[in-house]
């Protein structure tokens, strides 16, 4: 479910790097106020651990497929929310880097929608409330179970968001979050059923570890704080990219969007502030950010898409419409390809010879 | 299991190749950096329907490996073999949009199958750059860029940590599953009960793995504060490098090269 460069529009791209990067600074800053020098190790041996965890797999029963974890909130619990969103945040560049998970412009998204929604969302308002400090091993089990599909749900809707407001992909909204989100459930209460076992394994062997972890926590997760700022930069950012694109004469992706760019932007940009203030506006999602979202490909899909390609062709005059320049850029890419193919050989050769 | 030793070998391999001295692996990390950071904001930057305009940035990963010496075959292997979301995502393109975009002759090419051809380009385009980058920096080098640039250091410590003890808790982590799976016979798959007690298990260790780090870490000093070694400075060969890419960038974002040359192919053909 790692979100991936191919799908992704500058403008997203670089408005979840700011956001997840705002949220970076500030947790490093959290974390650096604790002054907790023990805390240095132990968060880089923990995010090793949840490195090598992920690459266990087990047997689902009755599947024949086969999970692993993720591992976020088994951070949150130990560590305290900000601390874990730093490590999930390493754990996720080694990724991008390592094994090129995702990618590099989308490390922001995968930085938002597999630690911020865990950290921020899932580990405060569904764990803590139902497990709270109490050692009790069936409100541990629930609450961690429940919060893994939480945190999973919402990753898998961030992934949907950010791919319709880039606009690469032609899964219409319904579709994507029809395919997205019943895998996710499965995934999140494998996820939820790990995290819930693996705690009450360290409930019951050492105790007083996770009595350490509650203690040492920080008490009050205020991230109202925080995600006011975090939203505020992130519509600056996204009005400042969509200025930018919708200025350039070139018509980036957004002239061939069935909407404007702008409106696209705008609403991915609502959806960030949206779901910074979930808490209390939850109801407010169906209505406010997602009807035009939603109401724009579904005309488009209906009419067969067929739409698309004339809408286009009077938007944006595109090099590749007219049949002339379809085989000029045919020839000409395959002569690129060559050429490509050519210079990357000789400078191997040079470089044997020297 | 086996598939565990493949991934640490892998990791330790890019290391290996980081290790190099080529001309590139010398540079300045900031400057591989933000020269690949730019290279992908720009190759996202396109239309969705854009193939031909995309072709012209091979060029970077090309001469990447070609000039840093990297081995083309591996690296290809890793970027076919990485999660292929990207691409199962945009299957559905081809189904979706079918008005016809492209015609060579009769035969007609929907849009949908344009802005697929394209999703992969970009993927493979992107997804070759990151790891190139990692190949050709290490990732110390790209920590110590990092925090050059004005990442918190709490992050960059955390990244160099993590760097450091992967190996360790992967490679514990592999002799526990092969501890497993030599005492269950013929019983290849690990079962849910199993699984939570080796990654409890192995929870614990590394527990107390940092414990032993940190009282590692006192006695030679440690006074919460990390340093990180600087090694280089920009200098000509790093201006060099970071203008002519921005330059080539810049014009294979602006003129579509392989239009142009393929119009002057045909056009003397004729």
């Amino acid at each position: 479910m790692h979100m991936a460069d191919a799908l992704l529009s500058p403008a997203v791209g670089g408005t979840m790097w700011t956001v997840s990067g705002g949220l970076l600074a500030y947790s490093a800053e959290k974390v650096r106020e604790e002054a907790d020098d023990r805390k240095v190790p132990l968060m880089g041996v923990l995010g090793a651990f949840i490195f090598a965890a992920q690459m266990i797999n087990f047997t689902i029963p009755a599947t024949g497929s086969s999970g692993h974890m993720g591992g976020g909130m088994i951070l949150a619990i130990l560590l305290g929310p900000w601390s874990a969103f730093l490590v999930m945040a390493s754990v996720l560049t080694v990724q991008a880097l390592f094994f090129a998970d995702g990618g590099l412009l989308a490390l922001g998204c995968n930085i938002f929608n597999l630690g911020f929604f865990t950290c921020f969302v899932a580990y405060p308002l569904i764990y803590k409330k139902i497990a709270g400090d109490s050692l009790n091993g069936r409100r541990i089990m629930l609450g961690a179970t429940l919060a893994g599909i939480v945190g999973l749900q919402l990753g898998a809707f961030g992934v949907v968001v950010q791919t319709l407001a880039s606009g690469i992909s032609e899964l219409p909204f319904k579709t994507f979050v029809m395919l997205m989100q019943p895998i996710h459930l499965a995934i999140g209460l494998v996820e939820g059923l790990v995290t819930a076992g693996v705690v009450s394994f360290i409930l019951k062997a050492r105790p007083e570890i996770l009595a350490a972890a509650t203690e040492r926590k920080p008490i009050g997760v205020s991230v109202k704080g925080a995600l006011a700022g975090l939203g505020a930069a992130a519509v600056l950012t996204g009005a400042a990219l969509s200025w930018f694109a919708s200025a350039n004469p070139d018509g980036l992706e957004w002239a061939m969007l069935r909407t404007s760019g702008k409106e696209e932007l705008e609403s991915g940009a609502k959806v960030h502030g949206l779901l910074a203030s979930l808490q209390e506006k939850t109801s407010f999602l169906p209505d406010y950010g997602f009807k035009k979202a939603e109401a724009a490909p579904e005309p488009a899909a209906e009419e067969g898409g067929t739409q698309a390609a004339p809408e286009a062709e009077e938007q944006a005059p595109w090099p590749a419409v007219d049949a002339g320049t379809s085989v000029a850029g045919l020839v000409g890419g395959l002569l690129t390809l060559a050429l490509a193919g050519l210079i990357g050989f000789a400078l191997r050769r040079r470089n044997a010879a020297a | 299991m086996g598939q565990l030793a493949q991934n640490l070998t892998d990791i330790g391999y890019m290391d290996t190749l980081a290790a190099d001295s080529t001309p590139l692996h010398r540079l300045d990390p900031r400057a591989k950096l933000l020269t690949t950071a730019l290279f992908i904001v720009a190759v996202v930057s396109f239309g969705k329907y854009e193939v031909s305009a995309l072709l012209p940035f091979l060029l970077y990963p090309v001469y990447l490996a070609a000039q840093g010496r990297l081995p083309v075959g591996y690296l290809l292997k890793k970027v076919l073999l990485v999660s292929p979301f990207a691409v199962v995502v945009g299957i559905f393109n081809p189904f979706l949009d079918s008005g016809v975009l492209l015609r060579v002759g009769d035969f007609g090419v929907s849009g949908g199958w344009v802005s697929f051809a394209s999703i992969l380009l970009r993927f493979f385009l992107t997804v070759s750059a990151a790891l190139l980058l990692l190949a050709l920096t290490g990732m110390n080098s790209i920590c110590e860029a990092l925090l050059r640039l004005g990442v918190p250091r709490t992050f960059v410590v955390q990244l160099l940590f993590l760097n450091r003890y992967l190996f360790s808790l992967t490679a514990e982590a592999e002799s526990m599953s092969r501890a497993r799976a030599l005492r269950s016979a013929g019983r290849g798959c690990m079962g849910f009960g199993v699984f939570i007690q080796i990654l409890g298990h192995l929870l614990l260790k590394t527990l107390d793995r940092a414990e032993r780090v940190y009282r590692a870490m006192l006695c030679r000093g440690f006074d919460g504060h990390i340093r990180v070694a600087r090694f280089s400075n920009i200098g000509r060969p790093e201006l060099l490098f970071c203008g002519a890419w921005t330059a080539l960038f810049l014009v294979f974002r602006f003129v579509n090269l392989p239009v142009a040359l393929g119009q002057a192919v045909t056009g003397l053909l004729k």
